[in-house]
């Protein structure tokens, strides 16, 4: 007996009732097939961007995802370097770098939050959305703004690290490792997690490597890649720092991967505040020439890549935007087929989708058999999480 | 592996194959090839090289279309982009390399929608990003598609 | 003011609606639920179906492919319902108001009762707000 079931991603923005975007096809208990119709987030920014001036630009890729917020415009941003071969102070150097790691600090809390909410843990989610306040409040007070910092241009960036800062971002840090400590320990250690999460939803390296998977997705299946180390930017190559891998390529994997990332970020924040060299922080180029140029960088979930073809005017004539979650996602397809259905929301939180970099998908109507919309999965998966508790002596 | 290296040993296996070289800077590479030599290439670049398929990308250019597919190699830190020019604007088509990478399975589709290139073997050219309404044969990242700007206060 | 609004007025139930937004308004939407901004101690509550709401909190820029569910989940909302148009995107669209796959203004398609704009307004402005919307609910009517 078989019947369709849809999922949706994103459990905060249901809208109901409409024909398929992602359809899991269900037999008994086990997923047999997916399929995706993505489109509901296509805002037509790679056009929109051919209308605008380069620095119009920048803070228009800006707005393609909230929380990769600072990783598009440093892509864009190189992109458009690379074309003009323009140069960057070093001071500018190390000031992206700390605004991509504060970045990845409160993109990988917030990702913790969710799976926490998707698994039953809704502690995890409040503690989670809660310690990662204190990264938030480093921005406002770099940046101006907790979300969409506008702190990168071409040749530099806009705003600087004043020393009175330094102390503060210093002392917030701190308390965000206390805080992080302490989820590191409640998920890490949990007995529960263990048997929830490890073997779930495993990728393989081989796999990894033919869908081109990126990020922490990539690295927890055991594919070695980081842009920052392999393609270096920004001061990433000035300190020292190292890439965090799993072998195993399962949920439990990408957890591991995501939270010691956090700790590595919180180490290259301290080194680059030390090291920060005194100088210009922009470069403050005239022109771009004629050319075309390709900048990456790594954001919270995977590589970022931006193309950018210029004819010598102020406008781009054509700007690529890939986004890392666009390449992550079929992933899904690969590791969800012969997985249980409680596990499918699980499992598709951990490629970390960004709905907004790549698509967001709907619940769907479907006339044959039941429906199993947002909250069922979500519901199906902390029970799941409820049963194993009671098994192992746990309430 | 340099980059040079790697632009030498292509121009020595596929000779005529490889229309033009620019090395734009000791981390990015541009080669021209032919359309109908693009399964070929990739495959040696995928297969034999092992670079990671990072994206491919089209570009409009007014009296042809060009589609760029970006290959980097992580261990050495470059990026070498094959360029396939295609002349017959009308009816752009180009091999699909489905076949070398799973990988490009989404971007085929979605440059389809959006410039009308068919990527002949690729039987999944379905709409990927666009309304089910959206009129065929009109393909939004072409130059000739112009989006009148709007006022903010009217639809 | 109805004896309807004088209730709702206390204890708002909010659906939010993502018409093709860059997750920065949901985000901070969802930050206001935390325990640091903590709406729910005001009353205000979200929920997981728009039969449930008395409150549509917008975001996104209207893309074309959700229009028609707008107007339905608004048809939907058991009145008295309101709409609060959250962010730039859902006040006017923002930076995608020259987009091809952009459809018009929120508040064309449906009434719009509160604009909070920002991109993306804190959460400090969502309290600010809802806390307008309950004054605008339980204001006496013009006759």
């Amino acid at each position: 007996m078989s019947h369709k079931a849809h999922i949706p991603i994103g459990p905060y923005h249901p809208l109901q009732e409409e024909p398929e975007f992602y359809k899991l096809v269900v037999e008994g208990e086990k997923v047999v097939d997916v399929d995706v119709r993505i489109g509901w987030n296509h805002r037509g920014i790679e056009k929109l961007s051919e209308a605008k001036t380069f620095d119009q630009s920048i803070f228009l890729v800006e707005r393609i995802c909230g929380i990769c917020s600072s990783s598009h415009p440093i892509t864009c941003v190189q992109a458009i370097e690379d074309l003009g071969g323009i140069k960057v102070p070093d001071r500018a150097l190390y000031i992206r770098s700390i605004v991509q790691e504060l970045e990845r600090l409160h993109s990988h809390m917030l990702w913790a939050g969710l799976a926490g909410h998707f698994l039953g843990y809704n502690t995890v989610f409040m503690w989670g959305w809660k310690y990662r306040e204190p990264i938030c409040d480093i921005m406002e007070t770099v940046t101006g703004n907790r979300q969409n910092y506008a702190m990168l241009k071409v040749g530099g960036v806009r705003r600087d690290i004043e020393k009175e800062h330094i102390t503060y971002i210093l002392s917030r840090l701190d308390e965000f490792i206390r805080h992080l400590d302490m989820l590191r320990g409640a998920i890490l250690d949990d007995p529960v997690l263990h048997a929830r999460l490890k073997g779930v939803g495993i990728l393989t390296k081989e796999r990894a490597i033919d869908y081109a998977a990126l990020g922490p997705t990539a690295r927890a299946s055991g594919y070695d890649i980081d842009v920052r180390r392999d393609h270096p930017y920004a001061a990433y190559d000035r300190i020292k720092w190292k890439v965090i891998t799993q072998e195993a390529g399962d949920v439990f994997a990408k957890v591991v991967v995501r939270i010691m990332e956090m700790y590595e970020s919180v180490s290259i924040i301290r080194q680059c505040l030390d090291k920060l060299p005194n100088g210009p922080i922009d470069s403050n180029p005239k022109d771009i020439p004629p050319g075309e140029g390709i900048g990456q960088a790594e954001a919270p979930r995977g590589e970022c890549f931006h193309y950018v073809k210029s004819d010598g005017t102020n406008s781009p004539v054509r700007h690529k935007v890939r986004a890392p979650t666009y390449m992550n996602f079929p992933t899904f397809r690969e590791t969800v087929i012969g997985q249980s259905v409680s596990d499918a929301t699980i499992i598709l939180a951990a490629i970390d989708p960004c709905y907004c970099c790549t698509e967001r998908m709907l619940i769907v109507d479907d006339k044959d058999k039941e429906i199993l919309n947002v909250q069922e999965l979500i519901r199906l998966s902390q029970e799941k999480t409820m049963k194993l508790k009671e098994k192992m002596g746990y309430k | 592996m340099k980059i040079d290296d790697v632009l030498q040993s292509m121009q020595d296996k596929f000779g005529s194959k490889i229309i033009k070289v620019e090395r734009k800077n000791e981390k990015r590479a541009y080669v021209d090839i032919y359309p109908k030599d693009v399964v070929l290439l990739t495959k040696y670049i995928f297969k034999e090289l092992g670079f990671r398929f990072a994206i491919a990308t089209a570009v409009d250019d007014f009296d042809a279309i060009e589609v760029l597919y970006h290959f980097a190699d992580d261990p050495s830190g470059f990026i070498v982009s094959l360029r396939a020019i295609i002349r017959e604007k009308e009816d752009p088509r180009i091999e699909t390399i489905t076949g070398v990478t799973k990988s490009a399975w989404w971007i085929e589709r979605e440059m389809h929608e959006l410039f009308g290139i068919h990527f002949d073997g690729n039987t999944d050219l379905r709409p990927l990003l666009l309304p089910d309404d959206w009129p065929t044969g009109v393909y939004p990242l072409r130059k000739n598609f112009i989006v009148p700007k709007r006022d903010s206060r009217k639809s | 003011m109805g004896f309807k609004e004088k209730i709702l007025s206390k204890s708002i139930y909010a659906f939010h609606l993502s018409s093709g937004s860059c997750n920065n308004c949901d985000i901070e939407f969802l930050d206001a639920l935390t325990p640091r901004y903590d709406l729910e101690r005001f009353g205000i509550v979200m929920v997981g179906s728009v039969k449930h709401a008395d409150v549509l909190i917008c975001t996104g820029s209207t893309n074309r492919l959700c229009v028609p569910r707008i107007k339905k989940l608004y048809e939907m909302m058991p009145k008295p319902g309101f709409v609060v148009a959250w962010g730039a995107c859902g006040s006017s669209r923002g930076v995608f108001k020259d987009s091809y796959n952009t459809g018009a203004p929120l508040d064309e398609i449906i009434p719009v009762d509160i604009y909070i704009p920002g991109c993306p307004p804190k959460p400090e402005a969502i309290i600010a707000g809802l806390k307008k919307l309950t004054e605008k609910i339980t204001a006496p009517k013009k006759e």
